[in-house]
């Protein structure tokens, strides 16, 4: 078994209105799973199918190739997008209490308790209530509240909204780290960049459909558009654009750079290499730049609604 | 994973640790007691007071009668005028004058007596002089038409029908007020229970949403368990503070009649010196022996098992109503449009235990409503006292915990879709439509 969570043919009506359609995506051992798509796509309705919060109308979801159960719970943690925390209660009580309904024993909860307090340097907040916290400092607590089961699958729900950016590195490594011990992750978001860099797989949900999934590397090569961003310093720009613009297909790009040179965006045809356009180029000025366009996962998915 | 015992434990101490919760057990005692205090002290300085009330009797027929009491000193007018009596009355600041017309010879009647005063006197006093005057009177009639009046006094007859049930049992009048007490006790012990705690349960739901951990809650617990546990941990909550109230309610009750030396279970009312008064009656200290033996003669076992039984079906049967109520709105003030099919069979259940179960407690009204989900509780523990078949009672009780299952599953569903529903207020066909989803 490859796969630590099976999606098959998940769908979901709320009345008239359907949620998810015939949603099926599977999420390797160990990876960082981005879900992504615009609010309302259903992204979080999906979550909830895969924590047991709601129950899909038809389709099915295997974790570690046994279908979903009660049991499971113990073997996920989930950050919601909607979260808090009770707010009258003893930071410490409370992240007890709650390890405890993810099946921790009071006393297991307490040492990892105290181990992530110390790693995250927040142990004098033990008895503290959380109204007293400011808003980042309670995420921190629901970050730690998530991990402390040591679940074999983690879903976060748009994870860094509310953290300030030095917190929100933290939990990234945090999270990074947590992979890195055997942990799988989901991240959910409608904020497409900002998880881009982490997600070794994923999936685009649209208006209740998957539209696209699988590999990043292999979707951005998928979508790859062929066109090379590049300098040139060159005295006669206007004769080099006119040039290059009978060999190729080109238009005006913008990036920053130091000196005032010739800036365009180049699309190859199939039959032609980079090489070719370099050697060309290096003919007739200083090439100060040539970056391959990949298109960023928000492109993609225009591309691929589009499509649809 | 059954996580019940670790809600209901959360549930029980947040509750119990809430500070508002903490004053309110231990202040409502001590705000009931010193207003039962104030209210007992303020009784004894009025019966402390003496009533002067001067008497002018013209016909002189029932001068001699009146003997002062403790609260109340007659002073007797002779030959003096009326108007005179008045200022006299007046001028000493006396209660009141009570003026007998001369009628010479002929027979006083009610036209002929009045009672002069500044204010609009008490009711009981007014009433001890007509029952005085009017026993005087009847006497003297009596003894001038020749009729003797200790053989009169001899024939009279006192009836006072026995009451026995087919099975033997042995029952009286006063049995009757001893059940009603008894019934109408529990029914509204009920009625504050659910009212209170209800609304306890609800606003705990309603925080959960509103702090929003309700998603992190339930995807480690399923909602029924968070529900169910909710109900018990408030509920347990609840009990510990009605026994808090009784304890120190029964410790600062002694504690007060100790330090203001009010005896209060002798507090001068006049309706204790009537009951004082025929204590002496031999006829009605044959009452009070009534009154004990009704009180054994209850079905206090079944009683209390029923009392039991339909107070935990009834009050989780209307608690789960109020969980869901939580779980459907955002807040506090959109909780009214529903409270109002909660609240109007548990009001209904109250008048028809009070006016339907006293004057017929096996009628018609009485039977159907005590098997009606809603009101059943509260109309069957008032029925109860007066003994109804226990078949009536178990399919009572089989019908309530039928229906308390019904509910609690349909709670459930709106609890599970609600809780997680934000910024709509729902209507009850959003509600409908919840419960298929």
């Amino acid at each position: 078994m490859n796969n630590l969570l099976e999606v098959n043919g998940v769908s979901k009506y709320f009345g008239d209105f359907r949620a998810l359609n015939d949603v099926s995506i599977s999420i390797p051992k160990g990876s960082i799973f981005g879900l992504l798509g615009p609010n309302g796509a259903g992204k979080t309705t999906l979550i909830r199918v895969i924590n047991q919060i709601t129950m899909p109308d038809s389709g099915s979801v295997f974790l570690d190739g046994e279908s979903l159960s009660q049991k499971h719970i113990e073997d996920i943690g989930y950050l919601p997008e909607e979260r808090g925390l009770y707010k009258s209660m003893k930071v410490g009580e409370q992240c007890i209490y709650l390890a405890q309904l993810k099946g921790l024993s009071k006393a297991e909860a307490k040492k990892r308790l105290k181990y992530w307090f110390e790693r995250l340097d927040i142990g004098d907040w033990w008895n503290k209530k959380i109204q007293e916290l400011s808003k980042g400092m309670a995420q921190k607590i629901q970050f730690v509240v998530t991990v402390l089961h040591e679940p074999k699958l983690l879903i976060f729900d748009e994870p860094f909204s509310g953290f300030d950016p030095i917190n929100a590195n933290l939990i990234k490594d945090e999270i990074l780290r947590l992979r890195e011990n055997g942990a799988t992750v989901i991240f959910s978001t409608h904020r497409m960049e900002s998880v881009e860099e982490l997600c070794d797989d994923i999936a685009l949900i649209h208006e209740s459909n998957k539209i696209l999934d699988g590999n990043l590397v292999d979707i951005k090569r998928q979508f790859k558009i062929n066109t090379y961003e590049v300098g040139i310093r060159t005295n006669n720009q206007n004769d080099l654009e006119k040039d290059l613009a009978d060999k190729f297909s080109i238009s005006k790009a913008n990036f920053k750079t130091l000196e005032d040179e010739l800036k365009l965006n180049i699309k190859l045809q199939e039959n032609e290499t980079p090489n070719e356009l370099l050697r060309y180029l290096t003919e007739r000025g200083d090439v100060s730049h040539f970056v391959e366009l990949i298109p960023s996962v928000n492109d993609i998915f225009i591309k691929a609604v589009k499509n649809n | 994973m059954n996580h019940l015992p670790l809600i209901i434990k959360r549930e029980y101490l947040t509750k119990v640790k809430n500070k508002s919760f903490i004053i309110m057990t231990f202040l409502s005692p001590l705000i009931v007691i010193a207003f039962v205090a104030i209210v007992a002290y303020l009784s004894q300085l009025n019966s402390d007071k003496v009533r002067v009330v001067t008497i002018l009797d013209e016909s002189g027929l029932v001068k001699n009668i009146f003997k002062s009491t403790k609260n109340t000193s007659y002073n007797i007018l002779e030959s003096m005028s009326l108007e005179d009596a008045k200022n006299l009355v007046k001028i000493s600041n006396g209660y009141g004058l009570l003026h007998i017309e001369d009628i010479s010879g002929g027979k006083i009647e009610s036209k002929n007596i009045t009672f002069y005063s500044e204010e609009s006197p008490s009711l009981t006093l007014i009433s001890g002089l007509e029952s005085q005057i009017q026993s005087e009177l009847t006497l003297q009639n009596r003894i001038k038409e020749g009729i003797d009046v200790e053989k009169l006094k001899a024939s009279i007859v006192n009836i006072e029908i026995n009451q026995e049930s087919f099975e033997g049992e042995k029952t009286s009048k006063a049995d009757s007020v001893i059940k009603l007490i008894f019934g109408g006790l529990a029914g509204y012990l009920l009625f504050m229970f659910i009212i209170i705690y209800g609304n306890m349960i609800m606003r705990s739901v309603i925080e959960e949403k509103t702090s929003r951990i309700i998603e992190v809650i339930i995807s480690s617990v399923k909602p029924v368990q968070l529900m169910l546990g909710k109900i018990i941990g408030t509920s347990l909550a609840g009990i510990t503070q009605f026994v808090i109230w009784i304890i120190l309610g029964s410790i600062l009750m002694s504690i007060v009649s100790l330090i203001l030396g009010i005896d209060m279970a002798q507090m001068q009312t006049p309706q204790q010196q009537i009951i004082e008064q025929a204590m002496e009656n031999p006829e009605v200290n044959a009452q009070l022996q009534n009154i004990l033996t009704g009180f054994y003669n209850l079905p206090l076992t079944n009683l209390i098992v029923a009392f039991i039984l339909f107070f935990i079906g009834g009050y989780l049967l209307y608690s789960s109503l109020y969980a869901a109520i939580g779980a459907a709105v955002d807040n506090e003030t959109d909780t009214q449009q529903f409270m109002l099919p909660i609240m109007l069979p548990l009001i209904l259940a109250v008048y028809i235990g009070i006016f339907t179960v006293i004057e017929d407690p096996h009628g018609t009204v009485s039977t159907v409503f005590s098997f009606i989900p809603l009101t059943s509780p509260v109309v069957m523990l008032m029925r109860i006292p007066f003994g109804v078949p226990i078949w009536q009672q178990v399919l009572s009780l089989l019908v309530l915990i039928g229906s308390f299952m019904f509910t609690v599953w349909f709670a459930a569903k709106i609890y599970r879709v609600g809780i997680l529903m934000y910024g709509k207020k729902p209507s009850y066909k959003e509600l409908i439509k919840w419960i298929k989803y």
